[in-house]
């Protein structure tokens, strides 16, 4: 078969974000100061973060409030399996992962048939049951949280992911979590889902009248959405080494993992990954420099930045370094009903 | 041998306004036939019941035998049913190819193979030099074509034509004409719902006349044009031929 | 149960604003809280500065609080809507933004603890009804809001009440007979904002005072006005009522900390049998 312009742009795709990779794994290697790390390191599991989300958010077009609660249940199975039954956090992540994708088909078989709006309030309304149960639930920790152990006597290691001495590795960690996210979202670009996905935004009579099955692709985006969600929890708990609702599963984080995806560019490969470039970094240096006494200011630059973006480049910031982006049309509305 | 198409007794009102009341006629594997009636005949409607998005009130439609009135739309496209929209309905933020590719995904899972059909398609449908155009680019003639082509893709056995004709220039209809002769050459059966006479006529083989939601008479072209019923239809109608 | 009542009214109250303003465009105001938490200060800073009853406020409150609307809708969501991608999610992340914006000035502004409107007419005192002990305040606050609420219902009969269901029904079509789009959207706003102003002066007498106070109102209204159904004042009532009972009955048979997941709950429960809330017709 000949190549096509998708088939192209994709292979291009491709090495871009292999370039893309190969800089984010050797740019901590100079950096010495551990507020820079840290900060990286973060901007890189929010950008996997977004970019999960982006894949039943942007793609699918279900606009999820809830995400904080696969994230937080990710968390949370993978640091009890650790604490309770010494199972290495390498292999509960994935256990994090299979809750979170389970938990989101929980959520998306009832909530998918509501429209739009009553979509997005149902899940912000899950997610809230799900902090309100954790934090009452003693077996889980409740409002004191869990405190994750480093083991002494295996040290820094792989398959405990516990790194004190070096956090490096947390760094690699992170970026293989947001490279899977970023591969899975490009696979699904190039699929039948990818396609259909975006035939049912434009015009689900028609999208229908071509054998569209909309149901259970939703249900799809919402599993892998949500197990990706739960991995990238589980990593978070070990790297920070304590979780609990308010830390994990609280309803503000809801919106911030969507964000960066929301802002950068939704239902593009790139948009997550740019937005969480500018976003993550902002927020914390504000929060750093101006934040500190609870004055405010920080919260204040966010929000306002947050409204000028959204207004001023409603297709995204990717599109500013030339992502492509959906054409403008009546039909483009993310949010129809 | 039975026909593909059998529809029986098919009603179907929308708030007390009776927009199909009774209809039956059938339609053989390879032929086609017109579907013609002033406006608020109800050969729309008529369509929408056969394709899925509507359920008749009362009596069946069946492909091939097998009943397929009530089913959903995506059911009854998977069966073989595939159409076109009155008001084109390009899914206009995607190109040309992947509009195609998206019906090419109807009964193949896998891209490449998709991707190939949806290729062979826009080459026998005339668009491949427009692939990679955004469908929301497209003169009306050429969105009307995409639609043919899209539905081809999902390699229906039949193909409800919903004035795909209507509005376009002389030129632009001749050439129309043309893709539906080849789209039947490939053996698909072909309903056609059209307004422009002349162009009609002399394509199909049969045309079933509505008028006021009810079957008026059903018959060969030459035959249908002398019926003093369907001039009076149409007369009554102040209906003027484009 | 009464208490429930009475905190249903205000619920009732609150997403009557909010029924309001996303009746008309489609928008899910996430600021609301927010702007519930903002005549919640304004009210303590006049009662602070000028030691006058919180009471005497409702009017000046009021109409602050319609101001602010009427400016949010003219400076932000008049180009919200006109965005011509991603419209929905625009609109839900451009109130999120001014939610933390608005926050963070209220942080900036007063600092993050409580405050509290400590003396006035009503505080402190109770009243026997039937010998059912009821504090004045929350008794003052459920009155207030039926009354407020019998006077957006009032609205909506006369002719602005229909120009706004005119435009809610078919945005485009209003303009051919001579509604101007642009100003009944920003009078939605400013009701929606001004509902929420009248809420927040008579919670502003029982309740604490701090920037994150509007979060938690927030979530109950959006429960409120999604369970009662968009577009429906009807609904905001009845939906009020009974979410606020059903946070009473929680509190009282579960666990006070759980008395949420009650209401939330039901909420759910009701939205898979009823997609589009008990009274919903959008």
């Amino acid at each position: 078969m000949k190549e096509t312009s998708i088939t192209r742009r994709r292979r291009h795709e491709l090495i871009i974000g292999a370039a893309l990779l190969l800089v984010l794994a050797v740019l901590p290697l100079p950096i010495r100061d551990v507020y820079t790390r840290n900060l990286i390191i973060i901007t890189v599991l929010f950008a996997g973060l977004a970019q999960a989300w982006n894949i039943l958010g942007g793609y699918c077009g279900q606009i999820s409030l809830s995400h904080a609660l696969y994230f937080g249940v990710g968390a949370y199975v993978s640091t009890l399996l650790l604490t309770r039954l010494a199972i290495p956090p390498t292999f509960g992540m994935f256990a994090g992962g299979a809750l979170g994708g389970l938990m989101a088909l929980l959520v998306g078989w009832p909530c998918f048939r509501l429209s739009g709006h009553y979509y997005a309030i149902a899940t912000v309304v899950v997610g809230e049951i799900g902090y309100l149960l954790f934090l009452n639930w003693d077996w889980v920790g409740g409002a004191t949280g869990i405190n994750i152990p480093y083991v002494r006597s295996v040290g820094d290691s792989w398959l405990w992911l516990q790194f004190r001495i070096d956090k490096l590795p947390y760094h690699y960690a992170a970026l293989a979590f947001a490279s899977v996210a970023w591969l899975v979202a490009w696979l699904i670009e190039g699929s039948r889902w990818g396609f259909v996905w975006r035939a049912v935004k434009d015009d689900p009579v028609a999208a229908r009248s071509l054998a569209v099955r909309i149901f259970p692709s939703k249900m799809a985006a919402a599993a892998i959405s949500g197990a990706l969600t739960g991995i990238g929890g589980a990593i978070y708990a070990q790297y920070v080494g304590y979780i609990d609702p308010d830390s994990v599963m609280y309803g503000q984080l809801s919106i911030l993992i969507p964000l960066p995806a929301v802002l950068g560019g939704v239902g593009t490969l790139w948009g997550p990954l740019v937005g969480a470039a500018v976003l993550i970094p902002l927020s914390e240096l504000t929060r750093s420099y101006l934040g500190g006494s609870g004055s405010g200011v920080d919260l204040m630059i966010y929000g306002g930045l947050i409204v000028v973006v959204a207004l001023a480049r409603p297709q995204g910031l990717a599109s500013l370094i030339g992502v492509r982006v959906r054409a403008p049309a009546g039909a483009v509305d993310a949010a129809a009903a | 041998m039975p026909p593909l198409l059998e529809v029986d007794r098919v009603s179907k009102s929308f708030g007390g306004v009776a927009a199909n009341v009774d209809i039956s006629f059938d339609v053989h594997e390879g032929e086609i036939l017109g579907l013609i009636g002033p406006n608020g005949a109800g050969k729309t409607s008529l369509f929408n019941s056969v394709s899925g998005e509507v359920t008749p009130d009362a009596g069946e439609i069946r492909l091939a035998g097998q009943r397929v009135s009530g089913l959903r739309p995506e059911q009854c496209s998977l069966l073989g049913i595939a159409r076109t929209f009155q008001v084109v309905r390009s899914f206009d933020s995607m190109t040309v190819l992947e509009n195609v590719m998206v019906g090419a995904y109807a009964r193949l899972s896998r891209t490449r193979p998709a991707m190939a059909r949806a290729l062979e398609t826009l080459e026998f449908t005339g668009l491949a030099a427009r692939a990679d155009t955004l469908a929301h680019s497209l003169t009306p003639a050429e969105k009307r074509r995409l639609e043919v082509a899209r539905a081809l893709a999902t390699k229906p056995r039949l193909l409800l034509l919903d004035e795909m004709l209507t509005g376009l220039t002389p030129v632009e209809a001749q050439s129309g004409v043309q893709l539906i002769r080849d789209v039947l050459a490939r053996g698909i059966t072909v309903i056609m719902v059209e307004h422009v006479m002349e162009v009609l006529l002399p394509l199909v083989h049969r045309a079933v006349v509505l008028d006021l939601g009810r079957v008026l008479t059903i018959g060969a072209p030459t035959e249908v044009v002398h019926n003093p019923d369907v001039i009076r239809a149409y007369l009554g109608d102040r209906y003027a031929a484009a | 149960m009464v208490g429930g009542l009475l905190m249903g009214l205000i619920y009732a109250l609150v997403a009557a604003g909010l029924s309001l303003i996303f009746g008309l465009m489609d928008v899910v105001n996430f600021a609301h809280g927010e702007l519930l938490m903002l005549a919640m200060y304004a009210t303590y800073v006049i009662w602070l500065v000028t030691g006058l009853d919180p009471l005497l406020l409702l009017v000046p409150v009021a109409l602050l609080l319609f101001a602010l609307g009427v400016a949010i809708y003219h400076l932000l969501m008049a180009r919200a809507l006109s965005v011509r991608f991603n419209r929905g999610m625009v609109q839900i992340f451009v109130t999120f933004g001014l939610a933390i914006l608005l926050r963070g000035a209220a942080q900036f502004t007063f600092g993050s603890d409580f405050k509290s409107v400590s003396k006035s007419w009503l505080s402190g005192k109770t009243i026997d009804l039937a010998g059912v002990y009821i504090p004045l305040p929350q008794l003052a606050a459920g009155v207030v809001s039926l009354f407020a609420f019998a006077l957006l219902l009032l609205i909506s009969r006369t002719e602005f009440g229909h120009a706004l269901e005119a435009t809610r029904e078919d945005r485009d079509a209003v303009a051919l007979i001579g509604i101007d789009r642009n100003r009944i959207f920003a009078m939605g706003w400013g009701l929606g904002a001004g509902a929420v102003g009248i809420a927040g002066v008579m919670l502003a007498t029982f309740y604490y005072v701090s920037p994150s106070v509007g979060a938690n109102f927030a979530l109950i209204a959006y429960v409120t006005v999604a369970l009662g159904g968009f577009g429906s004042l009807i609904g905001a009532l009845v939906a009020g009522l009974l979410i606020g009972q059903v946070e009473a009955l929680t509190a009282l048979l579960i666990e006070p900390s759980l008395k949420q997941v009650g209401m939330f709950a039901i909420y759910l429960l009701v939205l898979m049998f009823r997609p589009r809330g008990l009274f919903g017709t959008l």
